[in-house]
């Protein structure tokens, strides 16, 4: 069967009758079983996926299918679906098996489309490498000895590898973002508080955002619209109004586009990346727009505020894993604080240990303003030194990673290494406001190469518009 | 027993951590049904469990009543607040962390006015009152080794009231927590039921010399479960303390528990050892915002409160500050007079029907004054017929009363005509009556006349006999007197 890379590829197919929803499932189960060493897939929801997909073979027939109908999509480990198991990629949530559907899971069943199963993903979504699962790490499909970022790497590789049409993930420093960039696909963090929350393992709060990662902007853009908005589930989600992002992605006017001066002259940054976010910018001048280098002075003070602040949250996010009501409880549970001391020893892989200790720390009285207060303070300053920006500018260009797609175990021994992978994508995380990365083409070793493209809050369909723009030229 | 020279040379300091479950039929963050007595875990939702991927939405009804003890207290109401995870491990708590309120408290200052059993008056302080979730129970049965959790209560709505430390005595708690409880129950946003554990106190009590700038160091008291143990407890910690003091000995900074058996309380654990909650704002709930409009709409919807009840009681109807005080301990009974008192002026009157016959016929009965069968308006009519000497107090509360909670349908009037219960008050038909009497009497007649004055109850026992005890007395014994003495 050909490969689809957008959902109007398919339904014109299925309109035409060269493709059913159920040639399509048996076509991606065929792949996830050939690709199966690529470990991207935790479960495969086989059965139900072919039944789901005759009931939407006869929907289409009728002509009563959803918006979704003909898209087969995974899911990544950290997202609710009721009556299937969830285990965030952890020992510690063993056998737990959901109760209820997210939000916007749910809201992507109601439209027809098809889930195909769990995906892989670092522990709790803590990780940029996908190196972190209790189920293993996920390989790379460009190259099987190299990671495919993280956390969301599972969700990554399916889409990379023709596994299914679109997965969706979860972003908290990049987590959608940085796989993307490393799998050459595209991968979508909206505006935090655009998608509700509910039903997504919380890893750090007011960081964490569900995201998508597809290979077509078409596609980004209507998962966005049909995944958005207020739900009552959640009281932090916005009451923004949602535009019909698949509608409107032409852009027709002269840009401002800045590019972070830093993020391109730093030392640290891959030269194949270099060249191909300078050629980009080589093109939107020479297409008549203006783009003007900037300095972004709080680069250093990123990765600091970032993970003082996320393993705080994660810190007391993760204090429901103690054994008493679900998942995994350790064999050696004779008393209580063995319980709590065994279960969460043995059910937590040693990243998440290391950010709930620090997380801990960061909060505990004698050490709280010193960390804790003071990274809230530095999150307001970044906030307004990018709200500053973003009012000049209609975009921020700037790589997704400093280096492309690294060898499995390449940082593993230095957890500081690899917390500089999320140097350039967490700065939308700690604002707030939506960020994509896209492909840029492949380095020397032909891996793929990610740019990423920042904007104002709820400026989504801008933003996917500019990226389409982006993409093909 | 302490020596009372020695309990006089020390000042004590009290205050008190009260926990009201608020009366919302959801939980504060969840749809789930607040219902006391369901079978264990059956009230627990998702989020109640804190399963993965769920999150807290607010009870505005919760907030509601937290705004109206607010503003019953006087306390200031913070427009703008954020909650807070108080972070620890405990099985009952499902989240690893309680939302509570930390450094913004929905209401802040405030007092709760007490007066004691001596009669002194007080205002104590309020510190704060903040919204928080309830954990679930750990439960362990006899006989077994595990632990048993209920999450039925995890997640209820409660308010914590912090008191200054401005207590000074265990009669002084035993008022501020029974001032506390009325004024939840007036409110009708907790059932005050200490025995349940629908309203909690825990007592911070130190001792320290006369005079000392700095108190003394402060021990948690827990686990009383009645207003008069939280007194128990104060007064055994009162007289421990200061025992130890006395011996030269440090008080440790503890936590202890009250044993209601023997009166005594031992400690739990040593504060040196306790949590560290790092708290911090809670990110799942965007900041509570009251608006002008959601105040005013709360502060309509109050009800009146005791205080004011007091006032009015005293004030407009005049009657004693010991009865407007038992009238307005329970709302219902002070609704009750505040309604018999449109239908009646003689409001001490309208207090001593209710202190009296009501209040023993509700206790009898153990209804409540929402079931009680005779409406304001008809007591007020009995009232009546007393007061124009229609029929007599004794046949008043004896009969009429009786027959009306029977057949509430019926009227007092209507009752006192049925049964023939009317007083004789017609002055001629009385005279005629009692010229009879006095005929066939002769001879007591002369004994009286000759002194023997005690006859005069004879006569009136004859009068009454005759009438089958509807004369009006007052005017008997004035005819009898007037025809006697002619």
């Amino acid at each position: 069967m050909k490969t689809y890379y957008s959902l109007k590829q398919i339904t014109d197919d299925l309109r035409e009758g060269n493709v059913s929803c159920k040639k399509l499932v048996e076509h991606y189960l065929f792949t996830i079983k050939n690709k199966a060493h690529l470990n991207a897939f935790l479960e495969v929801y086989d059965k139900e996926a072919l039944d789901r997909a005759q009931e939407i073979d006869h929907k289409i027939a009728q002509g009563k299918q959803g918006r979704l109908a003909g898209m087969v999509i995974g899911l990544k480990d950290v997202l609710c679906y009721q009556d299937h198991r969830l285990q965030a990629g952890s020992k510690i949530l063993d056998g737990f098996v959901s109760q209820f559907t997210a939000t916007a899971v749910q809201r992507l069943i109601d439209e027809d489309a098809i889930i195909i199963g769990r995906q892989n993903c670092d522990e709790f979504a803590m990780g940029s490498s996908n190196e972190n699962s209790a189920f293993g790490p996920v390989l790379n499909d460009a190259d099987t000895t190299r990671v495919p970022g993280g956390s969301s790497g599972g969700s990554a590789v399916a889409v990379q590898a023709g596994m299914c049409l679109a997965s969706i993930g979860s972003d908290t420093g990049g987590s959608v973002r940085q796989p993307a960039a490393f799998c050459g696909i595209i991968g979508l963090k909206p505006t935090y508080s655009r998608i509700s929350r509910y039903g997504l393992i919380a890893y750090a709060s007011s960081f964490d955002t569900i995201g998508i990662l597809a290979t077509s902007i078409e596609d980004t853009a209507l998962l966005l619209e049909i995944m958005s908005g207020k739900d009552d589930f959640d009281s932090t989600v916005s009451h923004t109004e949602v535009p019909p992002y698949s509608q409107k992605l032409s852009i027709s006017n002269k840009l401002k586009v800045a590019y972070i001066r830093e993020t391109i002259d730093s030392e640290g940054i891959q030269e194949s990346i270099r060249n191909g976010i300078l050629k980009k910018i080589d093109f939107l001048k020479s297409e008549g727009h203006q783009v003007e280098a900037v300095d972004l002075p709080l680069l250093d003070y990123l990765l600091p505020t970032y993970y003082i602040l996320i393993t705080a949250e994660s810190s007391s996010n993760l204090s429901r894993y103690d054994g008493v009501k679900y998942g995994f409880r350790s064999p050696q549970s004779n008393t209580l604080e063995h319980m709590y001391k065994y279960t969460r020893t043995q059910g937590f892989g040693e990243e998440v240990k290391r950010r709930i200790m620090l997380g801990t720390f960061v909060l505990s009285a004698s050490y709280y303003d010193a960390y804790y207060t003071k990274a809230q303070k530095v999150r307001r300053i970044i906030k307004e030194k990018t709200d500053e920006l973003l009012a000049m500018y209609d975009f921020v260009i700037l790589p997704t990673t400093p280096s492309t797609a690294f060898r499995i175990g390449e940082h593993t021994a230095n957890p500081l290494e690899m917390y500089l992978a999320d140097l350039f994508t967490v700065q939308a995380n700690v604002v707030g406001i939506p960020a994509i990365s896209i492909p840029n083409g492949y380095d020397e070793n032909g891996l793929p190469i990610g740019l990423q493209v920042m904007t104002n809050y709820f400026g989504e369909e801008r933003l996917l518009a500019f990226s389409k723009y982006l993409m093909e030229n | 027993m302490l020596n009372p020279e020695i309990r006089e040379k020390y000042e004590v300091v009290i205050g008190l951590e009260v926990h009201c479950q608020l009366l919302t039929n959801s939980k504060i963050f969840a749809s789930d049904t607040v219902e006391f007595g369901s079978m264990p875990n059956t009230n627990v939702s998702v989020i109640t469990l804190g399963h993965p991927g769920t999150l807290p939405k607010l009870n505005k009804k919760a907030v509601e009543h937290a705004i109206k003890m607010g503003l019953a207290c006087g306390c200031h109401i913070t427009r703008h607040s954020v909650f807070a995870r108080k972070n620890y491990f405990y099985p009952d708590l499902p989240k690893g962390y309680q939302i509570s309120q930390d450094k913004t408290s929905i209401c802040l200052g405030g007092t709760i006015h007490i007066k004691t059993k001596d009669g002194v008056e007080k205002s104590i302080g309020l510190t704060r009152i903040h919204l928080e979730e309830d954990a679930g129970k750990s439960i362990h049965l006899a006989g077994e080794a595990d632990t048993l959790v209920d999450f039925n209560r995890a997640g209820t709505a409660l308010i914590e009231i912090v008191s200054e430390p401005e207590i000074r005595s265990s009669d002084e708690a035993y008022a501020y927590l029974t001032e506390v409880r009325k004024l939840v129950r007036y409110l009708e946003i907790c059932d005050g039921n200490m025995e349940e554990g629908s309203l909690r106190c825990d007592a911070n009590i130190s001792v320290m010399p006369k005079g000392s700038p700095v108190f003394g160091t402060k021990v948690e008291v827990k686990n009383m479960n009645s207003i008069n143990n939280v007194k128990r407890a104060i007064e055994y910690e009162i007289e421990r303390q200061i025992l130890e003091v006395e011996q030269g000995k440090a008080i440790q900074l503890e936590t202890r528990l009250f044993n209601a058996n023997n009166g005594q309380t031992y400690s739990m654990r040593v504060k040196e050892t306790m949590n560290d909650y790092r708290y911090f704002p809670e990110p799942d709930l965007t900041p509570l915002v009251i608006s002008e409009e959601w105040l005013t709409s709360i502060r309509q919807s109050l009800p009146s409160l005791p205080q004011e009840l007091f006032e009015k009681f005293t004030s407009k109807y005049g009657i004693p500050e010991y009865d407007a005080l038992v009238l307005t301990d329970n709302k219902e009974i002070a609704l009750y007079f505040d309604a018999l008192c449109h239908y009646t002026t003689n409001y001490k009157s309208a207090s001593n029907w209710i202190m009296g016959s009501v209040k023993s016929y509700l206790n009898e009965s153990g209804l409540t004054v929402s079931q009680f069968p005779i409406l304001p308006e008809q007591l007020a009519g009995l009232i009546s017929l007393v007061d124009s000497n229609k029929v007599s107090n004794s046949v008043a509360s004896q009969k009429i009363f009786p027959a009306m909670l029977k057949q509430p349908s019926l009227s007092a009037l209507a009752i006192a005509e049925s049964q023939n219960l009317m007083q004789e008050s017609d002055t001629n038909s009385l005279q005629t009556l009692i010229n009879e009497i006095l005929a066939s009497h002769p001879q007591k007649v002369t004994e009286y006349k000759k002194g023997k004055k005690g006859l005069l109850g004879m006569f009136m026992g004859e009068v009454m006999k005759k009438t089958g005890g509807k004369a009006d007395p007052k005017l008997t014994n004035e005819l009898l007197s007037k025809s006697l003495n002619t």
